[in-house]
């Protein structure tokens, strides 16, 4: 025999070190520096897509699509607040900052959110003009920089959202790199032109849920007790920080999970801290069960929502709305493949993009650059932002009609059963095929 | 004319209420708030140049941010005094704790007596004056404004400080990383003069050092990754 016809084995790639992994390896040999990115986790998780819904049978009759009603209009903040949020539909805009995003593009989330009937949220620098003036509801945040914290936006604003932490970093505070620190952007935050922007991890004049009591008490004293307090958390331990929040006085807590993006930060703590959006809902849920505040503090979800599948699902499982950011973005433009050449010339590709924090996005939403940011017509954003909300409400609907609710705050998890083991225990939901909720009934 | 108003028997929604109502109204409007009792967000949100003077001491968060008012704590005061304030005039007769001035866009906080740690905290154009001494961690991350202390200050002084001048009269019992000892020039010298003035305080100016950030971490380099 030849030693040409010797059958040899095929090169085989390992799978725990990838292409990716060594890619990574050499990219940190070579710089010394931990990879930053923007978006939320990139890994495979245990997601919506491992539920389903049933539908209707013999035991539960639908509605008819187009015919019937199947509402979706949700009120945050009936807690407190003597002017709670009225939305038209269980969707928000998450938090996402001018700074991070340009100008126009926080006006087009503004313009999208205003016209779908729904709220956007302010985030890291403060309230620009062009988001209060074209947005009907805006929520402020109240970060731990504080940067651009002012009691007149405080005032102006429609609800205030306090952000304990995000599920793309629990913990972890956020870096605005020089590169992104135009003029306009450093006077918001009182800081000189081109350094970099630490935002910090946690809050500077309070810790723990006793003094959180107290900020809320201040904050609510300064804006009349008009105004529905939010409390964001990360997916870090959803049940004790709705129950801390609830505690503290909030009006609604806002839960995300680790698919929930961020502008910047480590790869190694986007991937690797805090827990899945499926597996946080539920036991935020039984905390507010037990503590008898579900449905009198609303829970948002956020972290992953794509489709009016998803909201659906998150709505069964007990989330009184969802926040989307990523998916927003997307809608506006962001990783659209008609910049795919020049995504290339950046060394990756459309939908991938993700080195946000760079400011040089071309697709103009992530950049301070004026000829990048001159790309996003806002206007035109918007509609498509709107468009984007509509169909996931209808697609929400839809489901619901499927399952007999005449309201999307009807879904229940007796609606659902989940494609994986993982899944049916994170969501509480039986095993399709089967009676079993791992965890439940002491097995 | 000044109107009393007593938190023995007007709730602190109340009391908050009429201070708030104030927007607007003349410079010569003067309220006096008597049995505060130690409450928290006592005096926040104010937003016209009137006066408010508390006799006795209060909890978290008193004259929160503040804008324009001229408010004068007779006794000492919680966490978190003056935090935000964007301007008017804060003067705390006793001692401050916690956080006191923190993240403070504007105007002027004196406290006559001490202030605990993180004095000044992420301040973003406020001026502080302590007669006192400060506690550790103070001006940590402060980015604008003024911090005067005429006593010692306590450990890691100036931590990741950005753009904020701090002029201490005492000792500093240690530096945080990227503060350093400055030159005081007699631009400095006016400055300080001209703070302790507003704050009527009595000191030689010439007798403060001066700290400033080295901006050595103004931007990520990977060297520097053990400051941190």
């Amino acid at each position: 025999m030849k030693d040409n016809d010797t059958p040899r084995t095929l090169p085989r790639q390992s799978a725990t070190f990838t292409r990716e992994v060594n890619a990574e390896i050499r990219r940190a040999a070579a710089t010394g520096i931990y990879d930053i990115r923007g978006g939320g986790a990139k890994r495979r998780v245990p997601h919506f897509d491992d539920l389903l819904f049933l539908g209707a049978s013999i035991s539960r009759y639908p509605l008819e699509g187009y015919r019937e009603r199947c509402d979706t209009a949700v009120t945050l903040g009936t807690r407190f607040a003597a002017k709670p949020l009225e939305l038209a539909i269980p969707i928000t805009i998450a938090g996402m900052s001018f700074g991070s995003l340009s100008g126009p593009a926080k006006e087009a989330l503004g313009r999208g959110a205003t016209l779908a009937g729904t709220s956007t949220t302010t985030g890291d620098g403060g309230m620009t003009e062009e988001e209060r003036g074209h947005s009907e509801k805006l929520v402020y945040q109240y970060l731990p920089s504080r940067y651009g914290m002012n009691p007149d936006d405080l005032r102006r604003a429609d609800a205030i959202e306090i952000v304990v932490g995000q599920g793309a970093k629990p913990g972890g505070g956020g870096m605005l790199l020089g590169q992104k620190i135009t003029d306009r952007v450093a006077g918001m935050r009182d800081l000189p032109v081109g350094i970099d922007q630490r935002s910090a991890c946690r809050h500077p004049d309070w810790t723990g849920p006793d003094d959180l009591e107290i900020k809320i008490l201040e904050l609510r004293e300064i804006t009349g007790w008009e105004k529905p307090i939010y409390i964001k958390i990360g997916g870090a331990r959803p049940y004790y920080d709705t129950a801390l929040a609830v505690k503290a006085g909030a009006d609604v807590v806002v839960l995300d999970g680790m698919q929930g993006g961020t502008a910047a930060t480590q790869d190694v703590f986007i991937e690797h801290v805090g827990q899945p959006t499926l597996a946080c809902i539920r036991p935020a849920v039984r905390a507010l069960q037990e503590l008898g505040m579900h449905r009198k503090v609303q829970l948002v979800v956020s972290g992953g929502i794509r489709t009016g599948a998803d909201v659906a699902k998150a709505l069964a499982l007990g989330a009184d709305a969802v926040s989307i950011g990523t998916a927003a973005l997307i809608a506006l433009g962001d990783n659209d493949p008609r910049w795919e050449a020049e995504y290339n010339e950046l060394g990756t590709t459309a939908g991938a993009y993700d080195d946000w924090h760079e400011g040089r996005d071309p697709a103009g939403i992530t950049t301070q650059d004026p000829s990048l940011m001159a790309r996003l017509d806002p206007v035109a954003a918007g509609r498509r932002l709107r468009n984007y909300l509509n169909v996931l409400t209808l697609e929400a609907q839809t489901i619901a009609r499927a399952c007999g609710k005449s309201h999307v705050h009807n879904l229940e998890p007796e609606d659902l059963c989940a494609l994986t083991v993982e899944a049916a225990a994170m969501a509480g939901v039986p095993l399709a095929g089967t009676d079993w909720i791992p965890g439940r009934g002491g097995y | 004319m000044t109107t009393m108003l007593d938190l023995n028997e007007t709730p602190l929604r109340d009391v908050n209420a009429a201070l708030q109502a104030t927007a607007g109204m003349q410079p010569n409007t003067a309220f006096e708030i008597v049995n505060p009792r130690g409450s928290h967000a006592l005096a926040v949100g104010l937003n016209a140049p009137i006066s408010v003077r508390i006799k006795g001491s209060t909890g978290y968060y008193c004259a929160g941010m503040n804008q324009h008012a001229n408010v004068i704590v007779q006794g000492s005061v919680g966490p978190g005094v003056a935090e935000n304030m964007m301007s008017g005039t804060v003067v705390v007769e006793g001692d401050a704790s916690q956080y006191a001035g923190a993240t403070g866009h504007g105007g002027l906080l004196v406290v006559r007596g001490n202030a605990s740690s993180r004095c000044g905290i992420s301040m973003k154009g406020i001026d502080i004056v302590v007669q006192g001494s400060i506690g550790h961690m103070s001006a940590f991350m402060a980015q604008k404004g003024n911090l005067v202390v005429l006593g010692d200050a306590g450990d890691a002084l100036g931590d990741s400080l950005y753009e904020a001048r701090l002029f201490v009269r005492g000792s500093v019992a240690s530096l945080g990383t990227d503060c350093v000892e400055k030159e005081m020039l007699p631009e400095h010298v006016d400055l300080l003069r001209d703070l302790l003035a507003r704050a009527e305080v009595e000191a030689d100016p010439s007798e403060f050092r001066r700290y400033g950030s080295a901006r050595t971490l103004y931007n990520f380099h990977i060297d520097n990754a053990q400051a941190y």
